[in-house]
């Protein structure tokens, strides 16, 4: 075999069905070996960025690791996006970048850049194969890596002599990384001084992240929360580890988190991070950030414990087992009045939104929930969309919420709900998008039609880049500067170029019909585009780098001059 | 414990795969948290799959710890262990080419006397001496140098290995 059909015969061993490719002059020797190989389907992307993303999207939403093909050059940088996006919310990916043969490396040849180098920062790991011979361990180690402990992007750069080479060595299921050794079960001691700890508190507050859907620890996340009477919050990315509509539940926290979430935050005793990272939108102005509280940290990856908090116990492990060993340590708490608490907040300050002056994205996002009775796989862009569609679109079950949010990458949504479709063929996938990030990825409503996934493609279009909007107005004396987006096309058209059917949105009165057309249409793709109020804002709001405390409820009076953040975005 | 024996910083002892960008991967992790690195090591290890890499840098306390949780993060890095005065022996060789004429060599030959360091090469109007010890020593070396015409120093960053029978 040569290295190509090594390449392939690895894929295939890996269970690969997908492989989001775009081929160019380096990779051709892959592309020709896939000919052979009719069970790995090749989905041809419009842009390499967007290749990515659909691998994002299959991986978060099947668990499995998405794979990517793209040549040399300007191919393989165009996946760098992708892999940042992957890296900061550790999806398992694979990405095959072609590159010029080995005599040519480091003499600027045709479609060459060091992609080895370029992308080192945003991979778990990579590779630049100049043995053809290593191919085989190099592959098996890249799907091991890519999957196990923290998943995270692999590169594999592929000189094409080296792939167009024979190979002599056999195939093998060996790896060598002395230096890799992911925890999986927590040490006892460790287990059993956090038993010690929350065995003492009265307002505890079990805080979920992506950790917990990775581990698909979802079962003893609720197991954990019922037998200690213990409300739940879940980061944006952890939307789904626990069902946001059990009573125990308080949402998601942070920056745009409900109100309720975040002020049992600020009062709790006691707060477990599961599979979460004290991320700078969770934390707002860390030295205020539950001062008083207990800390308590289980993640697989050891080196967040301290990068932003410092728990009172760590548990290094897989938040599945670790939690399966600390259940059975704990009993119910005296929390009764805690959750009465918090139920008076739930009360007090709900979610909510202005329900007169024009079609508002909240209300649209309401609906589609209802009609889909918080089952459908929901994919987002990044914006004000994506955090009204986190806040009232519920997530009960894991790898149903897909949404850039470390990266927070615009162009995200429509790619990921492709990928997520492919991989999910029996689910109801939604793309809910902005008209911003939407347009950053439009082409791939190619990909889509082609394909004919039913997709339903929500772009909320207020005609702005309405996150920036909203902080020019509060924080910057209103002066707008490059949120306007005018000349937005007309996107049902947009969608009638390639095949795809269209809804207009208008009006308030409509929502419910037009949804449910959309939801009933399962021949393709189709948009949807709600074209709602110019101006509303995400409440409620804690701005970047205040303390949690400090959050912003309901829209301060327009005369009101806030102070300019201090976090960085 | 925490600072290394020359008050200069913090050192820590990396095993890692011997194979191209390893090195620019561990360049990278000091770098993108601002961490300036003092001196820099690379050699084979005995097992030549492996390359033993010793790294001085300046930084804060609190934050050494957190370093070397992302070093050992590194796919290719087996260990980084953070190693004091108490629990390893440290070793720095530096060359010194002084300009000085005939008459004033007595003077130089002096200190070179009390460092126990050696000449390895002379001319009418240089000596370049090698010398070997602790960095204290060689910092010490290079003050009492830098008073009589001291052109160039080469040092070759410090090795470093642990004490008994604990890994390096």
């Amino acid at each position: 075999m040569n290295g190509s059909q090594i390449i392939v015969e690895a894929l295939r061993r890996h269970g690969v069905d997908y492989l989001f490719g775009y081929p160019g002059g380096a990779c051709m020797p892959i592309f020709d070996a896939l000919v052979d190989a009719p069970e790995i389907k090749i989905v041809l992307v419009r842009h390499e960025q967007g290749g990515t993303h659909m691998a994002d999207g299959y991986a978060r939403a099947t668990g499995k690791p998405g794979v990517v093909l793209v040549t040399s050059g300007p191919g393989a940088t165009n996946t760098v996006t992708g892999l940042l996006t992957a890296q900061m919310d550790s999806v398992p990916m694979v990405v095959l970048t072609g590159q010029t043969i080995t005599p040519n490396l480091g003499k600027d040849a045709f479609q060459e850049a060091d992609v080895f180098g370029v992308t080192m920062p945003v991979v778990k790991h990579s590779y630049l194969v100049r043995e053809v011979n290593d191919l085989p361990r190099v592959m098996n180690e890249a799907f091991h890596l890519a999957t196990s402990g923290r998943p995270g992007p692999v590169l594999v750069d592929l000189p094409k002599d080296v792939v167009s080479a024979e190979c002599e060595a056999d195939f093998t299921d060996e790896f060598h990384l002395p230096g890799y050794a992911p925890p999986a079960r927590g040490l006892t001691e460790d287990l059993e001084k956090a038993a010690e700890l929350i065995s003492s508190s009265k307002k505890p507050l079990l805080y979920v992240g992506a950790g917990a859907v990775i581990a698909q620890a979802s079962r003893q996340v609720i197991g954990l929360a019922e037998k200690l009477q213990a409300p739940v919050t879940t980061t944006l990315l952890g939307k789904g580890a626990f069902p946001e509509t059990h009573p125990l539940s308080v949402g998601m926290l942070g920056m745009h988190g409900t109100a309720y979430a975040n002020k049992t935050v600020v009062d709790c005793d006691l707060i477990m991070a599961i599979g979460a990272r004290w991320d700078d939108r969770i934390t707002g102005k860390v030295s205020e950030f539950c001062p008083d509280a207990t800390k308590i940290h289980i993640d697989v990856d050891p080196a967040e414990f301290g990068k932003i908090i410092d728990p009172d116990v760590s548990i290094a492990g897989d938040a599945k087992l670790v939690l399966e060993d600390l259940i059975p340590l704990v009993s119910k708490l005296d929390s009764q009045p805690w959750l009465k608490q918090i139920e008076k907040w739930k009360k007090k300050y709900p979610l909510k939104f202005p329900k007169r002056g024009g079609l508002r994205a909240q209300q649209v996002l309401k609906e589609l929930d209802r009609l889909t009775d918080s089952k459908a796989i929901i994919s987002t862009d990044v914006g004000q969309h994506q955090m009204w569609t986190a806040q009232f679109c519920k997530t009960n079950e894991e790898r149903k919420w897909l949404s850039s949010g470390g990266a927070g990458t615009m162009g995200y949504g429509l790619p990921s709900a492709i990928g997520a479709q492919l991989g999910c063929p029996d689910e109801l996938v939604v793309a809910v998008v902005g008209d911003g990030g939407f347009q950053m990825t439009m082409p791939e409503l190619a990909t889509a039609a082609i394909h004919k996934l039913p997709i339903k493609i929500l772009i909320i279009n207020n005609r702005y880049l309405g996150m920036v909007r909203q902080w020019q107005q509060l924080f910057f004396d209103n002066r707008e500067s490059g949120v306007d987006m005018m000349g937005n096309p007309d996107f049902v058209k947009i969608g009638e170029a390639y095949g795809i059917k269209g809804f207009h949105l208008r009006r308030t009165g409509d929502i419910t019909k037009v949804l449910q057309k959309a939801l009933d249409y399962n021949e393709g793709p189709c948009i949807i585009e709600a074209e709602v109020v110019k101006s509303d804002n995400v409440f409620p709001m804690i701005p970047a780098g205040a303390a949690v405390a400090e959050m912003i409820i309901d829209e301060p009076p327009s005369d009101k001059k806030l102070e300019k953040p201090v976090g960085s975005t | 414990m925490n600072e290394s024996s020359n008050g200069k910083g913090f050192s820590v002892s990396l095993f890692v795969n011997n194979k191209p960008g390893v090195l620019v991967r561990i360049a990278q992790t000091f770098a993108r948290r601002g961490y300036n690195i003092d001196s820099l090591v690379v050699s084979n290890a005995h097992d030549a799959r492996f390359s033993r890499i010793t790294v001085v840098f300046q930084g804060d306390h609190e934050n050494v710890d957190q370093i070397l949780r992302q070093l050992n993060k590194l796919i290719d890095v087996v260990h980084a262990i953070q190693h004091g005065s108490e629990t390893s022996v440290d070793r720095e060789m530096a060359l010194f080419k002084v300009g000085v004429k005939p008459e004033k060599r007595t003077e130089v030959f002096q200190i070179i006397d009390v460092f126990r360091a050696k000449t390895v090469d002379i001319t009418d109007e240089s000596i370049i001496i090698e010398t070997t010890g602790s960095s204290s020593k060689i910092d010490a070396l290079e003050r009492m140098l830098s008073s009589v015409g001291l052109l160039e120093m080469v040092r070759s960053g410090k090795l470093m290995m642990a004490r008994g029978l604990e890994p390096t």
